[in-house]
């Protein structure tokens, strides 16, 4: 067992884990933060990305003991007071998730992908997403969420004619 | 007070909204209830241990180096546990001559494909369980696996020796017998003499449905009622299935589907980690967890399509088809799964799709392999159908030289001619199908592609443009019961609702319907609000646990709409029923004289009236009711569908071919169809967009490849090529709307559209990007290398297993392996 201690999501942690235990056991397990996911054991999915010290990582690459005093922020650490950070809001509103179960991990790297580059072409979102696989929407409303949260206007060719077939 | 005829003061309609979803706020913020999530006391973990080989004898299985290890509560093996771990169903057993293997959760004496469970470790955390199924010493004695289909087909190795033929089931459909079209051998022999004949072989490659969730299962057996939470798409069947094999009453079960992280059909399926979950839980009386690697999820969920398909058509000399005849021959893998041979016969009244065919005949094989499973997948039987009719009317007018649309058109059902009955014997309720295809070609600049291909073959530029067209159809809203019991299903195909009025005017509306990730909880949301005139807001929507949801027959088949929607318009309707003598005693009228319209009971001819939520709350005092009227609003409904619903569409893509290299890159995609009635069209477009993609990477990407001893070697997400979001384009789409004449809201059910429709729009527009070099066909997936083989050499492409490199070290031995991609060191 090794001492570890920690910021996660703005609480101070501290644990003993075993040194094999990756960052994503550590947090869904020890400490409950069962909104980061795991999708798959080969680093492919994306579905278990947070931000350590403000960069983001698939924590299933990751073991707790280098996260040993860091900052660690999870989907359920980015919103401040209960509310929605804009990203969230972008995916809700441009309908860029399904069932739901990559979106943390697809939030949390948008919120990295913008802090890089606040103005991304639909090419640099595509290839700053091609670590986070979805299989519900296509990716195309993923996009549209992405450019809405840049406060990009998001593309006309598909928007849905409300009303259609009422 | 309002009156009912003043369209301007009743509230807005719901149904057409594009209303953000319910179900987003807790999703995007972490605070899902996925199955894994959930902790409780005292919680055991369990492990698999799987083989490693695709067809063995078990000799001997050494567990007691496992149960001695740190924290170890159980081991068991398939011998112990063999009159007690129940069994794995078959729902739809095609003919009473069916050979169906006996499906074991664990396996007894024999296994029959490389992952199949052997023995079971049970600990107190998932990491020591993992670590002591590595003890677990399993002796095995190789025999021979079937593998190729086409060889398993003829019986050289057989996948259960003790069946003695790897033939499960032959069915057929044909035109001629059930009256329904002439006879398809005589139509070929007359376009033989003096007409067309095309004749085809198309593979359907074996693909992996990959739902973003593994699967994952916690038994709790504290208390009076087992309680199963399970990452599954059939809450209502898993229950009933459960019951029914492991001899446990229904009554002691409550199955729970709590956030399900999609499903694509790969999650309708009862499976053996289920059922040995359960039986890990009896035994140990604590509450059991079990969840499976990606590893475990693609090498031992069940898989889909893989088919050979055999077609010849028959056609005039003008173009227009006399005949087609398919034969089948269709992989289901080493055990018959719940739908199992249902899955290709679903196919056999959509070759004909939207076409007037004089004749027709359908023939499908059934053959077991010593491989993964096979059974539903997005659009189950209809994409494989789809695929293999749009590819060769494309044959079919290059054959005669003519624009692929232009020949389609000429055989199409004409919008005026519904309802019409298809030589297949579906009757049609609705559609139009030159009003998608010609919003398509404009949408597309169908005219101006067309052009620049032509530039492009003129100048022979090194990247052609190739124009793929699929005009699909499929059947959707499974099922009618009756049909269902003509086919031999084991259940029906109805839906049920239930909508409770809450005293505070809140509104519970419970579904037998099971969403995992489309978006019920809002729709079903709008539908009600309209129907019962509540904000949207006041709605709950309930789903996914038998106590709640009581009766169901959960959510595949793009069902869930059109047959469990119609179940909440009759529910609803019944609570207004209900409400009425209620509000007729409120406001001292006679019952006869009380309409509803926009949530308010109201005295004909008068503005005098009560909304529904008032007569709730006077039903829940019950201090003055009439006589005889019990203080209650709520009401079920159980709806079972006269007909299935028909969507379709004409989708339309481009896609660019680099004759030097292979590399194909797609460049526009146009998707038109026609689902009837839209509820939300932002869920709509979604499952459009996600559909297309799961229909594209079949034909471009994604392959389950086995090695030639039956190992699954794309077992991992580094080799299963799930597309990201750098590989696909943005999407251009729309609608047509014929509403479906069957369910009160004229909706026709959108989930699998996109992944029927797309598949062959993009192969044939990778075919006609180099058909001038002499390429007719390019096996699926269309990778750079079989491109570029084809246009080489003028072949399919070849397959893909000789390239597969072998992907593990047999000098490990893999005895008793647990999940290799991760070994031992988690």
């Amino acid at each position: 067992m090794t001492r570890i201690s920690l910021t996660v999501d703005g609480q101070q942690v501290a644990d003993d884990v075993e040194p094999r235990t990756l960052l994503v056991h550590y947090l869904r397990e020890r400490l409950g933060k069962t909104g980061t996911v795991v999708g798959c054991d080969t680093s492919n999915c994306g579905a278990c990305t947070v931000h350590l010290d403000g960069t983001s990582v698939k924590s299933c690459n990751v073991l707790a003991v280098q996260a040993d005093g860091c900052e660690v922020t999870t989907i359920e650490g980015v919103a401040a007071d209960g509310g929605l950070h804009p990203v969230q809001e972008a995916f809700r509103e441009c309908h860029g998730l399904q069932c739901g179960y990559c979106t943390p991990g697809m939030i949390m790297q948008t919120i990295d992908l913008l802090a890089e580059n606040p103005d991304p072409s639909e090419e640099a979102i595509r290839s700053g997403l091609e670590g986070n696989l979805c299989r519900c929407t296509g990716y195309h409303n993923i996009v549209k969420a992405v450019q809405h949260a840049a406060g990009q206007a998001a593309p006309t060719s598909s928007q849905p004619a409300e009303g259609v077939g009422a | 007070m309002t009156t009912t005829d003043d369209p301007s003061l009743a509230p807005a309609k719901e149904v057409g909204r594009d209303r953000r979803r319910k179900e987003d706020e807790r999703l995007i913020t972490g605070r899902t209830r996925w199955t894994d999530n959930i902790v409780l006391p005292g919680m055991l973990h369990m492990a698999m241990v799987r083989s490693p080989f695709a067809h063995a004898t078990i000799t001997s299985i050494d567990t007691a180096a496992a149960k001695a290890a740190p924290n170890v509560v159980d081991v068991f093996t398939g011998r112990e546990v063999a009159d007690v771990q129940g069994v794995i169903a078959n729902a739809w057993p095609l003919s009473e001559e069916q050979k169906t293997p006996d499906h074991l959760p664990m396996a007894v004496e024999r296994v029959a494909f490389a992952g199949e469970i052997v023995a079971v470790v049970v600990a107190r955390s998932a990491a020591e369980a993992r670590d002591a199924a590595e003890l677990v010493d399993v002796e095995y004695d190789e025999l021979p696996p079937a593998l190729d289909l086409k060889e398993a087909a003829a019986d050289q190795v057989l996948a259960h020796p003790d069946l003695g033929t790897n033939i499960s089931s032959v069915w057929t459909l044909d035109s001629a017998e059930g009256g329904t079209g002439g006879n398809v051998d005589e139509a070929i022999e007359t376009a033989r003499a003096d007409g067309i004949v095309i004749e085809r072989e198309y593979r359907q490659q074996r693909l992996i449905p990959a739902f973003m969730e593994p699967r994952s299962t916690v038994v709790d057996p504290t208390g009076e009622q087992y309680v199963v939470w399970s990452s599954t798409q059939i809450p209502h069947i898993a229950r009933f299935l459960l019951a029914a094999t492991t001899g446990t009453p229904e009554s002691k079960i409550r199955y729970i589907a709590p956030d399900v992280g999609g499903g694509f059909g790969g999650k309708l399926q009862t499976t053996p980690e289920e059922w040995l979950t359960f039986l890990a839980a009896k035994r140990t009386r604590k509450p059991v967890k079990y969840t499976e690697t990606r590893s475990e999820s693609l090498m031992s969920g069940h898989h889909g399509r893989d088919q050979w398909q055999r077609l010849t058509l028959a056609a005039t000399k003008e173009g227009r088809v006399t005949g087609l005849k398919v034969d089948l021959l269709a992989d289901l893998g080493a055990y018959v799964g719940v739908v199992g041979g249902g899955v290709p016969v679903l196919g056999a009244w959509m070759f004909n799709a939207i076409y007037k065919f004089d004749s027709y005949r359908f023939t499908t094989t059934q053959v077991l392999t010593n491989k993964t499973w096979v059974d539903a997948y997005r659009g189950a039987g209809r994409p494989e159908a789809t695929y293999a009719i749009e590819r060769i009317m494309n044959e079919l007018a290059a054959e005669l030289g003519e624009d692929p649309l232009e020949v389609r058109a000429r055989n199409w059902i004409q919008p005026e001619e519904f309802p019409f009955t298809t030589v297949a014997g579906m009757t049609y309720d609705s559609g139009n199908y030159p009003a998608a295809t010609e919003r398509a070609k404009e949408m597309f600049g169908y005219d101006e592609l067309r052009a620049e291909q032509q530039r492009r073959r003129e100048s022979g530029d090194p990247v052609q443009l190739g124009i793929g067209i699929s005009t699909f159809t499929e059947m959707c809203g499974l099922a009618p019961s009756r049909v269902l019991g003509q086919l031999n299903y084991g259940a029906g195909g109805w839906e049920h609702a239930e909508i409770r009025m809450l005293p505070t005017g809140k509104v519970e509306v419970i579904t037998g319907t099971s969403p995992h990730g489309q978006g019920h909880e809002t729709a079903w949301s709008q539908i009600v609000a309209d129907r019962l005139g509540v904000p949207f807001e006041d709605i709950e929507v309930l789903h996914g646990d038998t106590q709640t949801s009581v009766r169901g027959l959960d959510t595949y088949g793009s069902r869930s709409l059109v047959v469990g929607g119609e179940a909440l318009v009759q529910a609803a309707d019944k609570v207004v029923e209900r409400a009425k003598p209620i509000a007729a005693h409120m406001l001292e009228a006679a019952p006869d004289d009380i309409e509803f319209s926009g949530g308010r009971l109201q005295v004909r001819g008068t503005d005098k009236g009560v909304t529904i939520q008032e007569v709730a709350t006077a039903a829940w005092a019950a201090h003055d009711l009439p006589e005889g009227v019990e203080p209650n609003l709520d009401a079920t409904a159980t709806y079972d569908p006269v007909n299935f619903s028909f969507p379709h569409g004409t989708h339309l893509c481009a896609m660019e071919v680099d004759t030097e290299t292979g590399q194909v890159t797609m460049r526009k995609y146009v998707a038109v169809d026609d689902i009837g009635n839209i509820v939300n069209p932002l869920i709509v477009e979604g499952q459009v967009h996600g559909g297309l993609v799961q229909g594209i990477a079949q034909a471009l990407w994604e392959e389950a490849v086995h090695d030639d001893s039956g190992t699954l070697v794309s077992g991992s997400f580094v080799d299963y090529l799930l597309p990201t979001a750098a590989d696909t384009i943005s999407f251009e789409t729309d609608h047509t709307t014929s509403p479906a004449t069957s369910n009160t809201l004229g909706t026709k059910g959108v989930g699998e559209a996109g992944t029927i429709a797309s598949t062959p729009a993009v192969v044939n527009a990778v075919v006609d990007a180099v058909r001038h070099l002499g390429v007719t066909d390019i096996q699926m997936p269309c990778t750079p290398e079989r491109v570029w083989r084809a246009i080489n050499s003028s072949g399919p492409g070849g397959e893909t297993p000789g390239a597969a490199a072998p992907h593990f070290d047999e000098s490990t031995g893999m005895s008793g392996t647990v999940d290799r991609t991760t070994g031992g060191a988690e």
